[in-house]
């Protein structure tokens, strides 16, 4: 009940005073502001790199077996590099004894890709990443067709001269036609539309619909790469442990293709959205170290802010403390009211922080390409550490109330 | 005018001892208040001040006192004391049965909310609260649900005559209803003694008189009054005067029948 009245007792004075209110809790409300807004856009950058970027390079329970790792984000020293280039490629003939390593549930297949020009008869010619792929490759990553249909088994088998194309390619080759059944020409060779794959959107505002795959054994194979060598498997378990299985299958396995001593590092990648996530993890970490200082200076200032109004309004308010002692008012009440009346005032500003702060992230995720996504925990956290920094700048002055000899208090003029 | 006197000069103590009784008994129940040997010194700088030097006082219940003497002569001093807003560095102080002097702070803050009505020479009351909120403060310090407080609060205005000014904040009231309003804060809790430290001090003299007549309204009703004043006047509301000087009670005067000065 007490408790109550000293909150209203805050509301009152932040009513009457409501500029001074708000210069007072202004570091509170910036740190909290930069708090919210931060999280937000790392937990959108996050999210969005687990579930859009990586999860569409990689499929779920994924990884691939490549000569090095496809994405590098971070740095990468040059000794990395010089070693990289020594390896080994992933050939052709290393595949059946992978498969062969692997569960009868695992999904696997080949990839390799490189940019080439494609032409068509309505457009100009543009470079595109071209792929070829093995039977599984469409169903590891979950991709369907919006138009046409996939490649069809005979059509692996055969190295038939088909093509799957991203949404982007079938806009640009195709402007107001129906793709399907139309023909591509890359190295003047002749391929026929068969399907267009679905939407796969943008990442970092870099479109994911500019590809084109056909099948392993058609004729662009050998332009990606030299005849026998692929860039990677795809290889897929339905769970997570079954991933971890295949994978320590394809090392031993590949590990003794390339005659590796046990004391000789692998010298291949398995790639798991996991260790392509690796680098942004540590990313995000120096970010969330950055998002916790910056609000730190911002609250500390508050803080400091916060002590100084209230010793201001405890030497204001001397007489209304002895008033109060006189009819009753013990130490704890006294010290109750101030505390509760600044743990209020700071945990108004930080009201007013989450509300700056999600129109913050909201602006940011409107005006550019960083997603953001608010944070329920971080709301709590922000209202947390507001009440906190007004309890922690409160007790000085609080106590200061308290310990008032009520003789003195009642005499001080106002 | 018959006067009951109990002439008791400087250092004669011996009569006052008999009636205050032994240090460390708990005194008659029919004292409410009773002080022994009550000793206050001030260090103002290096220098003592010794405001009480040894104050034996017995208050019946029921009992309207005024208690006078020049300034310097110790009276603000006692009190406060009495008020329990100050503790005596020697002797005893029995309130209502209890040993207060020796109370720790937190203590001697419910026994003010519990046993006594402050009235202030300048009001003291909030500034920005109503009249009605602050005559429900000392309730909000005792504990008491928000709605049996407001209403106590009520009926403790209406016996002031200030039921229709409960929401206006004490800077749109007179003088006098700003100190009807503290005698409503004052006896809301019930107290065991209305203590007044100069009440009429701010107010003319047509107001004093209002407020001196709620005054003997209130001892009519059998409530303990302790007035702290040094104008006579006022004084002579009272029936029975206590002077001090120089820290020690120099006179103690009961009247017997107060109405009869009225018709002076």
């Amino acid at each position: 009940m007490l408790f109550f009245q000293a909150v209203r007792i805050a509301w009152e004075t932040i009513r009457v005073q409501k500029l001074k209110s708000f210069f007072t809790v202004l570091g509170v409300t910036i740190g909290v502001t930069f708090l919210i807004a931060v999280v937000s856009i790392v937990a959108g950058m996050s999210r969005y790199m687990q579930d859009d970027l990586i999860g569409k390079i990689i499929a779920v329970n994924a990884f691939n077996l490549r000569r090095q790792p496809d994405i590098q984000m971070g740095d990468v020293t040059e000794a990395e590099r010089r070693e990289w280039r020594r390896r080994p490629r992933i050939y052709a003939s290393d595949v059946p004894s992978v498969a062969a390593s692997l569960a009868p549930d695992v999904l696997w297949a080949t990839e390799s890709g490189d940019n080439l020009n494609v032409e068509s008869i309505y457009a100009s010619t543009r470079p595109v990443q071209c792929s070829t792929v093995s039977n599984d490759w469409f169903t590891i990553k979950k991709m369907g067709v919006s138009k046409g249909r996939l490649i069809a088994p005979q059509e692996y088998e055969r190295g038939a001269a088909v093509v799957v194309i991203g949404q982007d390619l079938a806009d640009h080759f195709f402007p107001s036609l129906d793709p399907v059944g139309r023909q591509l020409r890359i190295q003047s060779i002749p391929y026929t539309v068969i399907g267009v794959a679905d939407k796969q959107g943008s990442a970092f505002g870099i479109s994911l619909d500019k590809f084109l795959i056909a099948p392993e054994k058609s004729p662009l194979n050998r332009w990606v790469n030299p005849h026998g060598v692929i860039d990677q498997v795809v290889i897929q378990s339905p769970t997570e442990e079954g991933m971890r299985e295949a994978m320590e299958a394809t090392r031993a396995v590949m590990r003794g293709r390339h005659h590796l001593h046990p004391a000789q590092q692998d010298n291949f990648t398995l790639e798991t959205a996991d260790s392509a996530l690796e680098f942004w993890n540590k990313l995000k970490g120096y970010l969330v170290i950055a998002g916790i200082a910056l609000p730190t200076v911002g609250l500390v200032v508050g803080a400091i802010v916060i002590m100084n109004i209230m010793l201001v309004a405890v030497s204001e308010r001397t007489r209304e403390i002895g008033i109060r002692k006189s009819l009753g008012a013990r130490r704890r009440d006294i010290l109750n009211q101030f505390l509760v009346e600044s743990a209020t005032l700071s945990t108004a500003g930080a009201g007013l922080g989450i509300l700056l702060g999600i129109g913050f992230a909201k602006a940011i995720a409107a005006l550019s390409p960083l997603p953001a996504s608010v944070e329920v925990w971080s709301i709590f956290v922000a209202v947390g550490v507001g009440a906190g920094v007004g309890l922690v700048a409160g007790v000085y002055p609080a106590s200061r109330a308290a310990l008032l000899d009520p003789i003195a208090a009642m005499r001080q003029e106002t | 005018m018959s006067q009951h006197t109990v002439e008791a000069p400087l250092g004669e103590t011996a009569e006052r001892q008999i009636v205050v009784g032994q240090a460390g008994a708990p005194p008659d129940p029919k004292w409410i208040i009773v002080t022994r040997g009550i000793k206050r010194e001030y260090d103002m700088g290096g220098e003592i001040v010794r405001a009480l030097r040894g104050v034996d006082l017995a208050i019946g219940r029921n009992e309207y006192v005024a208690i006078m003497g020049p300034s310097g002569s110790g009276k603000s001093t006692l009190m406060n004391i009495i008020g329990c807003l100050d503790t005596p560095n020697a002797g005893e102080y029995w309130l209502n049965g209890q040993l207060v002097s020796t109370m720790s702070d937190d203590a001697l803050a419910r026994v003010r909310n519990k046993e006594i009505g402050f009235v202030f020479q300048t009001f003291n009351l909030l500034p920005r609260a109503t009249a009605l909120h602050n005559v429900e403060l000392p309730l909000v310090y005792a504990g008491v649900g928000s709605e049996d407080r407001r209403r106590r609060a009520k009926e403790a205005l209406e016996k002031v005559q200030l039921a229709d000014r409960m929401d206006h904040r004490p800077n749109e009231l007179s003088g006098g209803q700003r100190q009807r309003v503290a005698i409503a804060r004052a006896l809301v809790n019930n107290p065991s003694i209305l203590l007044a430290d100069e009440p009429t001090g701010n107010l003319d003299s047509q107001t004093s008189e209002e407020i001196m007549h709620v005054f003997e309204n209130l001892a009519s009703t059998g409530q303990t009054v302790v007035m702290v004043t040094h104008e006579p006047d006022i004084a002579s509301h009272a029936r029975r005067v206590v002077v001090l000087r120089d820290g020690l009670i120099s006179t103690d005067e009961r009247r017997e029948a107060f109405t009869s000065r009225l018709a002076v």
